[in-house]
């Protein structure tokens, strides 16, 4: 009910505002002096109030470091929790400036939805995550499997495509929290659990044995996560998408949140110079501050410590594919210069 | 009735020209607003990009669904699974509405019963559930059913074939075998003679005053013929049991355990509602009728039955109304405990397509249909009753 009430706001909003979305939310931002950032309603790694009710997590950090890049200040975040069904239609609506929320790139919102994704932040995958004792290996043994999901997600459609796909039968059952579907599963009402592979390493660790369940091998999806804005802003676009890329560059050229200021003023790497604005100035391409990137991972780190903060240190999951390209991921972050 | 139409008339008489075309301004104004408001709409989603209309939903769906009333499959459309919805909301609201109304008159009756430990029961019982959230009591139902149940393999066996775990409620599904045909007209007819005997008793009642069993005496004829033809007709009525198989039961009639919460919840929360509306139903009846019934030396049963019921459920018929509007609306709740009502399924379509306001407006269509079908019955109804009083 309370979702329902708030989605019926966001729908009158696009009925009721006037069609001043498609420019200036760089304006509006130093306006309001905040970045509304729409986060997910709890999932540990991603975005996830802790115990001083601070937000947390990969998506969490990018909203600070985008606020950093843009303000000069990282706490000037406003979080928007979003459900599901909400993420995209929130930046749509512009009732918040960035979705910052496990949300997947997909051609279909991409193009038709009134979005635009800016660079993946995570290279997920859908799994299953099955209680241990019932002795299966493969997801390809589930059939006649109940399966409990969340609803709103594109999680909903693999499931249909896998079984199909597979000739399994699969009886879901769907959830309106990730919360319920979780509970759901854990009290024995579903054999299986299906969401991205990230997020099934979060639940598990959260559970009191974690080794009576098992992630099955299979991802059933590809899952690029990437933030993103409203559809015709090109340079709110440009802004996100390269404090995404600047973060991962970071990484990728050795500046990291104890090193950048030190950086700034002995650094010899032309291409460090040019990033954290100690020559040039890359961050009037985007109508920034030349300290953009500076100012960004002095606030958050570079991609390497964000994922080893909120991933593998209190997830344990390790780097994957979601490794440098030089070190075997896909991880590759379009030059600054 | 008659009030109304006195009302009506005044007001036709009243009428002149001035208030006519004040009236027509205001509706202009109204429509002109609404014309604004569409237009607004399509102008701002074409600006984002945002597809409108309703062509989607013809489309392939690729949804699943775990529960529906009618055969599905994700190659089926969005229009298709949006009517699974609806099937699933109605058939969940009118159950809830049957149950809702029997037990409320049971917990109505009970609240005014000269029996204390009874009517402090009741009172308990209604006070707590009007007091709590429904959500929250959706949760707690879903969550002690599920805690309550056993797993599949484990699952506790009623009868042959009738099994219950945290899979549901598995029940032997009926099938039709030769014969059938003409075992349900056979039935059909027992069912005739039945009711035929039921008002012959009625009547024979008026005209002699002898009272004749007539509703056990037509029940009976129905039983036995029903009995007699199933067997003259070979047993037609075969059953498809349900078989544990690997992870769950495949085959027989199914309640799942989201279902079975969901109209608890909704079963609880509303006779709470409706058990106030039947007291004070009670009460509105003056007691001098019924002190007039216990001297004339009627039993109590036919005191309840004859002369308070009829006159208080005309008090109750226009508030129950409401509630029965208000469950309607409650069921949009199931997506929290994993029922896939119709408000679940398009949340889901919306999640999948973005197209949030033709879906709403779909909601918000069948909601307002629903309701407005249930008042027009209802007042019907109520027209019924308060036209038969004296």
């Amino acid at each position: 009910m309370r979702n329902l009430v708030k989605l019926g706001a966001i729908a009158a909003a696009t009925i009721a505002t006037a069609g001043a979305v498609s420019a200036g939310t760089l304006e509006k931002v130093r306006e309001a002096d905040e970045l509304a950032c729409g986060v997910s309603e709890g999932v540990p790694g991603f975005s996830n109030p802790n115990s001083d009710g601070d937000w947390v997590g990969l998506d969490a950090d990018f909203c600070r470091a985008v606020a950093a890049a843009v303000l000069g200040d990282a706490s000037k975040v406003r979080y928007v929790p979003l459900a599901s069904k909400q993420k995209v239609l929130a930046v749509s609506s512009g009732q918040v400036d960035l979705t910052s929320r496990t949300t997947t790139w997909t051609m279909k919102r991409d193009s038709a939805e009134g979005v635009d994704f800016t660079a993946v932040v995570y290279y997920d995958g859908q799994g299953f995550m099955v209680k241990s004792e019932a002795g299966i290996s493969s997801a390809k043994e589930m059939d006649g499997a109940t399966v409990c999901v969340t609803t709103g997600t594109t999680t909903e459609l693999n499931l249909a495509d896998y079984g199909r796909a597979n000739n399994l039968t699969l009886e879901p059952v769907v959830f309106e929290g990730k919360r319920e579907a979780v509970d759901a599963y854990a009290s024995g009402r579903c054999d299986a659990l299906t969401t991205d592979m990230s997020q099934l390493a979060a639940f598990r660790s959260g559970f009191a044995d974690p080794s009576a369940h098992t992630i099955l091998p299979e991802v059933i999806s590809k899952e690029p996560l990437a933030p993103l804005v409203a559809h015709g802003d090109n340079q709110w676009k440009d802004i996100v998408t390269w404090v995404v890329y600047g973060i991962i560059s970071a990484e990728e050229l050795g500046v990291t949140q104890a090193n950048v200021a030190d950086m700034v003023a002995n650094s010899t790497n032309p291409n460090i110079q040019r990033m954290i604005g100690s020559t040039g100035d890359t961050g009037g391409f985007i109508g920034l501050e030349s300290t953009w990137m500076f100012d960004a991972i002095s606030a958050v780190g570079n991609y390497g410590e964000i994922y080893e903060r909120n991933l593998t240190a209190t997830l344990g999951l390790e780097r994957g594919i979601n490794a440098q390209w030089k070190d075997g991921g896909i991880l590759y972050a379009m030059p600054i210069r | 009735m008659p009030m109304t139409k006195t009302r009506a008339k005044s007001g036709f008489a009243l009428s002149n020209i001035g208030s006519v075309a004040s009236q027509g301004v205001v509706l202009a104004i109204a429509l002109f607003f609404v014309y604004l408001l569409f237009t607004n709409t399509q102008e701002n989603l074409a600006l984002r990009g945002i597809e409108s209309g309703f062509a989607f939903l013809d489309k392939e769906a690729g949804l699943p669904i775990g529960d529906s009333l009618i055969a599905y499959t994700p190659m089926r459309s969005y229009g298709y699974a949006f009517l699974v919805g609806i099937l699933n909301t109605l058939f969940v609201s009118v159950l809830a509405i049957i149950l809702s109304t029997i037990l409320g008159v049971f917990v109505g009756i009970a609240r005014v019963s000269n029996n204390w430990l009874l009517a402090k029961v009741a009172a308990v019982y209604v006070e707590t559930l009007r007091n709590l959230p429904l959500l929250l009591t959706l949760f707690f139902v879903y969550s002690v059913v599920l805690a309550a149940l056993p797993h599949p393999r484990e699952a506790i066996e009623l009868l042959e074939g009738v099994y219950l775990s945290k899979r549901g409620f598995y029940l032997p599904r009926p099938l039709a075998e030769p014969g059938f045909w003409t075992f349900l007209i056979a039935a059909l007819i027992a069912f005739a003679l039945g009711l035929a005997f039921w008002r012959w008793a009625a009547l024979h009642k008026v005209r002699t005053g002898k009272t004749l069993p007539g509703f056990w005496g037509g029940l009976g004829i129905f039983i036995v013929l029903t009995g007699l033809a199933y067997l003259i007709t070979g047993r037609p009525v075969g059953s498809e049991l349900p078989v544990y198989a690997g992870f769950n039961f495949k085959g027989g009639l199914a309640m799942k355990p989201e279902f079975a919460s969901l109209l608890i919840g909704l079963v609880l929360y509303t006779a709470a509602y409706i058990g106030e509306n039947v007291r004070s139903g009670i009460q509105s009846v003056e007691a001098g009728q019924i002190e007039a019934a216990n001297a004339l030396g009627v039993s109590n049963t036919v005191v309840t039955r004859k002369v308070l019921l009829p006159q208080a459920l005309r008090v109750t018929i226009p508030a129950t109304t409401n509630d029965y509007a208000s469950l309607v609306k409650n069921s949009s709740l199931a997506v929290a405990i994993g029922y896939p009502d119709m408000v679940s399924i398009g949340g889901t379509i919306i999640g999948q397509n973005g197209q949030a306001v033709e879906i709403i407006a779909m909601w918000m269509a069948v909601y307002l249909t629903i309701n407005l079908i249930i008042s027009l019955g209802m007042n019907a109804l109520n027209a019924r009753v308060q036209h038969a009083e004296r």
